[in-house]
């Protein structure tokens, strides 16, 4: 016999396969939280003190929440791994810097406990839960969240009104001006040097996050290329001054389409798991995007409608199955 | 460039460990346990008894079936127990043990050498029917009745598969280096059996040492050797028609409804074998490897051979193995003991550590769908394992083509989640033949 003792001669037996690649959820989590770093740390730069204590008021509540919660269920503690936190920062982010910070509390109450345990935990939810957080919030307090106030930071904010509702109220010539060109308006657009809520503004980070979580296979591409470039088509085609009139690129960067796209419409547990659903999820967030914002009373519609195209991923998967092979003989 | 199918993964293929190692004839051990069901088909029923002298090619247990295989005896030596032993496929089976008497003597008749030209198919179908002749793949079905098809199946295509898509496994790899003359002649005495002109060795591109080798033996042929894309399932039969003959095969149907035939490259080794040198099927190439092993090495080995003796001949462990299995990791059986005898499905046996096997608690799904993009099949197999947590078995068949699943574990290997996924689709699958076993009898009744 070989010289390693065998304890009892015995083995582990379980049927095939027996290897698994080196992949896990938490491993996920905290890649998407590491891809959102470079806009949040931006946002506490572009909007100082108050953004950081947002930021995290909604992360470090949200993973509080999740271990009272699952202490009372009495399930297992899973805080570390990411998913929670995840929440809470997504959350934080979607929230103007200078709301109160027992608001973004409250927000990671709604997101954790209500959309998210309530419904089972985490992938049984049916909705993002930051969304819906965001969502409660937005009902209960209209008014903070919709207060865009100039705050002291490093980067000059030009208005104190976000650039979709200058458009919505003053139209867009208005928004223009308010740039001083259109492309001052692109560049500030891109960096981030505008108001709006805390982790939205820049889009070449963001963009920068989400191209990572591609790479890395943790988002699919399909969902943010067919989402913002459904907003880019329709916002063109549907323009101010009658058909093609009107400005893709300002609609692409502008509100938290950037961020919804590739952090929100890219969340596992709520969209459809087929690519061909994707794609169709993808496409009515970002007409329904573009409806709200200009036909809708609010200015912004990126986080209603992931919330509704949530709604419907149940109908998608089941009529969006694979083709399974050997079908097509 | 070759399409690859849809679907599949890519895992560390590990071939290192033996790649480069020539096939070793292993120690002849001292007693050999054979086991009579060494097939998919009718088993077998032992012609010899406890204290019998057999020879090397005897046939031991034979069947009338003709979806059966016979099986020989290995060594010569004296027949010392006819028993149940642990079996690595069917947990136990009725098994014959020769004791070795160090003769290693052939039964009268073997060797021969024969011109395959000169034989008609009908004698060398009966040559390789009783030569216990099965796929060495690991599917075992026997082989002169893949060669047998029906005669409305007009086959056209003849598929030699050297894919060795499972992590681990060099046997097929170190045939194709090593005895390129026989699959050569093997090859052609199955195309002159199946009466096919188009013929393809399909190898993944990990091995090309092995597709230069073969495409130098088969110049000259309607033979078509192919480097195509490694990824696992390759080896799958459904997954290489595809890739080399672009043909689908239907949900439910056989790779003959096709019109193609596909053999492993072992099968064809000992096709040669026994056509050419009338010697059956009493040893085979299998790789022992493993992080486990001390020494890993492709060994010629005995049928019968315990895997204790067949990793001893590897100078046994250097740390406790946590799994060991027969096959490859993806589709092999895991074992609980050593005294589990080497049959003729046995491609490699394989020690993991804990390291290798990175199992894990299994959590909710998460539905990040990549189950889904790596399913060759094209299923939800997301949607499968929830089905089958939740005993929804039959919703699972109905709505979710659940039979259609190959069980190659892929959707397992990619989970983030831990899910035991094809675990519960092999229960959905058995508690609706289960059901349907129930209703037949009920309408017998």
């Amino acid at each position: 016999m070989s010289e390693i003792k065998l304890q009892d001669n015995l083995f582990t037996i379980s049927t095939s396969p027996h290897i698994r690649a080196d992949a896990s959820i938490s491993k996920i989590m905290w890649t998407v939280n590491l891809a959102l770093a470079p806009a949040a740390l931006f946002a506490i730069y572009h909007f100082g003190i108050p953004a950081l204590i947002i930021l995290l008021a909604g992360s470090l509540s949200a993973v509080g929440f999740e271990y009272i919660v699952q202490k009372l269920r009495k399930k297992p503690i899973t805080i570390t791994d990411g998913s929670a936190f995840l929440t809470g920062l997504l959350l934080a982010m979607c929230l103007p810097p200078a709301i109160p910070a027992y608001m973004a509390i409250i927000g990671s109450f709604i997101a954790i406990v209500i959309a998210k345990h309530s419904m089972g935990g985490l992938g049984y939810n049916i909705f993002n839960p930051a969304h819906i957080g965001r969502a409660a919030l937005m009902v209960s307090w209209p008014i903070a969240m919709t207060t865009w106030t100039t705050l002291s930071g490093k980067v000059d904010v030009v208005s104190s009104a976000t650039p979709l509702s200058i458009l919505k109220l003053d139209g867009y010539d208005k928004l223009i001006s308010t740039f001083g060109s259109a492309p001052q308006m692109y560049k500030a657009m891109l960096i981030g040097a505008r108001n709006g809520s805390i982790g939205e503004t820049s889009t070449i980070l963001l963009m920068l996050g989400g191209i990572y979580l591609i790479y890395k296979g943790y988002a699919n591409w399909v969902v943010p290329v067919f989402m913002i470039g459904t907003v880019g088509i329709l916002t063109w085609i549907c323009g101010p001054a009658g058909l093609f009139s009107g400005d893709p690129l300002f609609h692409m960067m502008a509100g938290g389409l950037i961020i919804g796209a590739f952090f929100m419409a890219t969340d596992m547990v709520t969209i459809p798991i087929t690519k061909k659903g994707q794609i169709i999820f993808a496409i009515g967030a970002g007409a329904l995007t573009v409806l709200i914002r200009l036909k809708g009373g609010y200015p912004e519609g990126v986080c209603y409608s992931i919330l509704l195209m949530n709604a419907v991923t149940p109908l998608i998967d089941r009529f969006m199955k694979p083709v399974k092979f050997g079908a097509r003989g | 460039m070759i399409k690859s199918f849809r679907g599949g993964i890519h895992p560390n293929d590990n071939k290192r460990y033996t790649a480069g190692k020539s096939i070793e004839i292993a120690i002849l051990p001292s007693k050999v346990i054979i086991p009579v069901r060494q097939h998919i088909g009718a088993p077998c029923s032992p012609i010899v008894a406890k204290g019998d002298l057999v020879k090397k090619g005897q046939v031991i247990a034979s069947s009338e079936a003709f979806v059966s295989s016979p099986v020989h005896a290995s060594l010569s030596g004296v027949v010392t127990d006819v028993n149940e032993y642990p079996h690595p496929v069917f947990g136990k089976c009725l098994s014959i043990v020769i004791e070795n008497d160090g003769k290693d003597e052939w039964i009268e008749g073997i060797p021969v050498e024969r011109d395959f030209e000169k034989l008609n198919d009908n004698e060398i179908k009966d040559i390789i029917k009783e030569a216990g002749i099965v796929g060495m793949g690991g599917a075992t079905f026997p082989t002169h009745v893949k060669l047998s098809p029906p005669k409305e199946k007009k086959i056209d295509t003849l598929i030699i598969n050297a894919a060795e898509c499972e992590p681990f496994l060099t046997a097929d790899h170190r045939m194709m280096l090593e005895y390129s003359e026989k699959i050569v002649t093997g090859v052609k005495i199955v195309m002159k059996v199946l009466g096919v002109q188009k013929g393809y060795v399909g190898i993944e591109d990990n091995k090309p040492d092995a597709v230069s080798i073969m495409q130098k033996a088969f110049q000259g042929t309607t033979v078509e050797v192919v480097a195509i894309p490694t990824k696992y399932p390759q080896g799958a039969e459904k997954m290489l028609i595809k890739v080399l003959a672009d043909r689908e095969v239907p949900s439910g149907s056989l790779p003959m409804d096709v019109g193609v035939v596909v053999q492993n490259v072992g099968t064809i080794v000992a096709i040669y074998d026994a056509v050419i040198k009338g010697i059956p099927l009493i040893q085979r190439v299998t790789t022992i490897s493993g992080s486990a092993v001390k020494e890993p090495k492709n060994l010629l080995l005995r049928l019968g051979t315990t895997f204790k003796d067949a990793i001893d001949s590897c100078g046994g462990f250097v740390e406790p193995p946590a799994k060991i299995i027969m096959g490859g990791p993806m589709m092999g059986f895991a074992q609980s003991n050593l005294d589990i005898s080497i049959i003729k499905g046995v491609s490699g046996i394989l020690a993991l550590n804990e390291k290798d096997i990175n199992t894990g608690t299994q959590s909710p799904c998460i539905r990040c769908g990549k189950c889904v993009s790596v399913c060759p099949c094209g299923l939800n197999p997301s949607m499968l394992s929830i089905l089958g947590e939740k005993d929804m078995y039959e919703e699972a068949k109905l709505e979710q083509n659940l039979f259609d699943c190959a069980e190659c574990g892929s959707c397992v290997y990619v989970c983030p989640a831990k899910r035991n996924i094809v675990q519960y689709i092999r229960y959905s699958k058995m508690k609706n033949n289960a059901d349907a076993a129930k209703k037949k009898e009920a309408l017998v009744k």
